[in-house]
């Protein structure tokens, strides 16, 4: 995450690499979150203003997609699948397992801020339930056991 | 360099065949999500460092999933003309041995899944087969055949006839399998109102789950009046268990484009827009890359082909919302707005986009359009059903042997799909049930699974084809926890701005929950199929009017499930905690100790080698002792 200082800087790259368009503020708060890992009120703010949009339309969209976050998430971001097949296959007990282990609820961050966990419906590797994505990558064929594992290669 | 003529295309093609089909060996590692998740990276660098261990003359390249994602990590080696060696389960010590034995001139038939064998000398394909091919064939002659595998046997590629055969970023081996040369015809060759033709006679139907037929909505959006008419790929994937688009994206992003290009110049349109999940980031990145190598090529942009018609593609990427996958909301998402539905008419044909003529399908639907246009509207008609034609890609599942991605002729039976293809049920458990449609879908019972994959025989099931995830249950999942699951889910993505949908989901839920906490009581199954009529006729938009289905389709073919859980407190299946007790059979136990381990609660204590004891009292029944007891010996009732 960048220093204080240089947070509004990146507002407004990213504001202008959308040039200025309201109809892509899907995308600023996506681009925003992908080198802050949340979105804080300051910056929802600046958005809203750079755009010259009322603030509450700006907190819609964050609120609205699960993408986003308000609150600060950790390092790694653990996104414990629960679809259809991971759910048949036990994915429930896997994510129960993890917020034991690593002491967090859903949605909570480690107090190391290490991992942040969140559910998340489905990320389309159904085939090889049940399936954690930490971030970018993707973990299948899962037990409680071997989970704790791969968590450790992270931390 | 641009192409624009059809030598061109030739000389793309040219470069793409000796990509494909090179002279020396080549080793594909299948990288795909399915593929990474397993352990393809550290195959994929065994392979590239053994190769330079022993200074082997061969090729390493990478490509989608060939959809058989339960036996990933696959490596194809094509070996010898016209001939390649599919080899399942790989690690990167097995792929270290395996570049060695090659090099060898040993085949490593033990490995093998299959051995594929494309015979011809024309176009397109590899030459061949030469002495050389011959003596691989010898070599393998104990590998069988791709159609006498179980799991390919009955299937048929169409959607996905390039996945995990191509380099989804080298835009020439696409060329050189035929592709973007039909677009060249039909730039050049065909007016618009044949090319919708084309589509209406192959029968084509939305692959999203509504099965409206393509050539239909072309035609409608083609007559709308307006300058400026807008393309759409939904790339917005959301049913839990089905995840053909992400394949198709990451293993044959160019099919998609193709089809699109295609679409936009029978309908008039300039501008084309890819919405695609955020969940999906190799998808985005393959996407990116096919959409710029396109432009470079001048396969998209201004002066096609140099044809004169112009048509660019943007990406916009979802943002989490299920919602979204349905057109009107994902249309509002596009524009920047919430993701919320609204009331059609007007359709998008008439006012879509920006409240332009807009026509969107999705990444299966455009997939399939580039192999109907090579091939005709009449060869693809005369495969399928009688009103559902062509094929359907489905993810086969949930508690079955062989997981993975089939695409299958319409009118194959459910069994066919579940037992033949899917090898049956996982560790010789009992079929109980198969979830189509998603959570706008049912549960087909075992005594319905000769009906034939049709979109109006599921739809007389109470269930729906949907966008083909197919997940299939055994006696250990509980019916009525399944309704449940999928209401808590719709709770959370019902956009909540029509009341049918957000208090009937609500209310539903409520039950539900009751009932699996062995609450439920007497006329909760009639309270549920009244509030599921109601919610189904009255909501706006299809996830609100279609979420009863898993409830209305558990109630019509289990119904006894729900009432052992009213009545008799019990739950059949062993799923839901209120319901159930562990205990640990004394015969079984061999003292191991293994659940102890994992018994986050301390409620399992006994000798070592001796049966192990289990309290009760302390028991949280997280099910972590069944989950790794290797003997069975921990029981549930």
């Amino acid at each position: 995450m960048p220093a204080e200082a240089s947070l509004p800087k990146l507002v407004d790259e990213i504001v202008e690499r959308h040039r200025y368009e309201d109809y892509a503020l899907v995308g600023i708060l996506q681009d925003l979150q992908k080198e802050l890992r949340w979105l804080p009120r300051e910056v929802l703010r600046q958005v809203a203003d750079r755009l010259d949009v009322p603030l509450s339309r700006v907190y819609a969209i964050a609120t609205f997609y699960k993408a986003f976050s308000l609150k600060p998430r950790g390092k790694h971001l653990m996104l414990s699948c629960q679809g259809t097949a991971c759910h048949v296959r036990g994915g429930a007990r896997i994510l129960e397992n993890v917020e034991r282990q690593l002491g967090v609820k859903t949605g909570e961050t480690t107090r190391d801020g290490q991992f942040t966990v969140e559910k998340v419906r489905c990320v389309g590797c159904c085939s090889l339930a049940p399936v954690v994505m930490i971030n970018a990558d993707t973990h299948g064929r899962l037990t409680s056991d071997k989970l704790m594992k791969i968590i450790k290669k992270y931390e | 360099m641009k192409i624009r003529t059809m030598n061109d295309l030739y000389a793309a093609r040219q470069a793409g065949i000796a990509s494909l089909y090179p002279a020396k060996t080549k080793f594909t590692v299948s990288t795909a999500t399915c593929g990474l998740a397993t352990g393809a990276r550290p195959v994929l660098d065994a392979v590239k460092e053994e190769a330079r261990a022993l200074g082997a003359d061969l090729i390493v390249s990478q490509a989608g999933c060939i959809g058989f994602c339960e036996v990933e990590p696959v490596v194809l080696v094509y070996c010898a003309p016209g001939l390649t060696l599919v080899y399942k389960e790989m690690n990167a010590e097995k792929a270290r041995e395996l570049v060695r034995e090659i090099m060898k001139g040993n085949a490593k038939s033990e490995w093998a899944l299959c051995k594929i064998l494309v015979n011809g000398t024309t176009d397109g394909k590899p030459a061949g087969p030469s002495r050389e091919t011959a003596r691989w064939l010898e070599l393998a002659s104990g590998i069988p055949a791709i159609e006498d595998v179980g799991f390919y046997r009955k299937q048929m590629k169409i959607a996905l006839r390039n996945c995990g055969f191509i380099d989804p970023n080298n835009i020439e081996e696409y060329i050189a399998r035929g592709g973007y040369t039909t677009l060249h015809k039909v730039l050049s060759q065909m007016p618009p109102e044949r090319v919708i033709g084309e589509i209406k006679e192959s029968g084509l139907r939305g692959r999203g789950g509504a099965g409206f037929p393509t050539g239909m909505k072309w035609e409608f959006c083609r007559k709308a009046p307006g300058d400026e008419k807008f393309i759409i790929c939904n790339a917005d994937e959301g049913d839990p268990g089905a995840y053909m688009d992400r394949s198709i994206l990451e293993g044959d992003p160019h099919s998609v484009l193709e089809g699109m290009i295609m679409g936009a110049f029978a309908i008039g349109a300039s501008q084309g827009i890819i919405y695609v999940r955020n969940e999906y980031p190799l998808a985005i990145e393959n996407l990116t890359t096919a959409i710029r190598t396109a432009e470079a090529r001048g396969l998209l942009g201004r002066d096609i082909l140099g044809s004169g018609f112009s048509f660019a593609i943007k990406l916009s990427r979802g943002a989490g919302a299920f919602v979204c996958g349905e057109e009107t909301s994902l249309m509002a998402s596009v524009e920047g707005r919430t993701g919320e539905p609204r009331q059609r008419p007007p359709f998008p044909a008439q006012k879509g986009l920006w409240s332009k003529p807009t026509n969107i399908n999705n990444v299966e639907t455009w997939a399939n359009v580039p192999e109907i246009l090579a091939r005709g509207g009449k060869w693809y008609a005369g495969i399928g059903s009688e009103k559902s034609k062509g094929t359907k890609v489905f993810s086969v599942v949930g508690k079955v042997k062989n997981t993975g991605l089939v695409e299958v002729p319409m009118g194959i039976s459910l069994r066919e799909i579940v037992f033949d293809i899917g090898g049956g049920i996982l560790d010789g458990r009992k079929f109980k049930a198969v979830q189509t449609g998603g959570p706008s879908g049912g549960c087909i019972p075992e005594r319905l699974l000769d009906v034939p994959v049709d979109y109006e025989k599921l739809t007389e099931t109470g269930a729906i084809m949907g966008s083909g995830g197919m997940i299939v249950m055994d006696d250990r999942t509980c019916m009525v926890d399944v309704a449940r699951y999928f209401l808590d889910f719709l709770k959370e993505e019902s956009c909540g701005k029509c009341v049918p949908c957000r208090e009937g989901i609500h209310r539903m839920l409520e039950l539900l929950e009751n009932i699996c906490q062995g609450k439920g009581a007497e006329g909760d199954i009639e309270l549920l199929e009244d509030i599921g009529a109601a919610v189904k006729d009255f909501s706006l938009c299809a996830l609100g009017g279609t979420s009863p289905n898993p409830v209305l389709t558990t109630i019509k073919y289990f119904r006894n499930e729900y009432e052992a859980h009213i009545k008799d407190h019990k739950c059949p299946a062993g799923v839901c905690r209120a319901l159930i007790s562990y205990s640990i059979s004394k015969e079984k136990c061999t003292g191991c100790g293994a659940c102890v381990k994992v018994c986050p609660a301390e409620a399992i204590s006994g000798e070592k080698k001796k049966p192990h004891a289990l309290s009760p009292a302390k028991c949280i029944k997280c099910g972590a002792c069944e989950e790794t007891c290797k003997f069975g010996a921990v029981l549930v009732t």
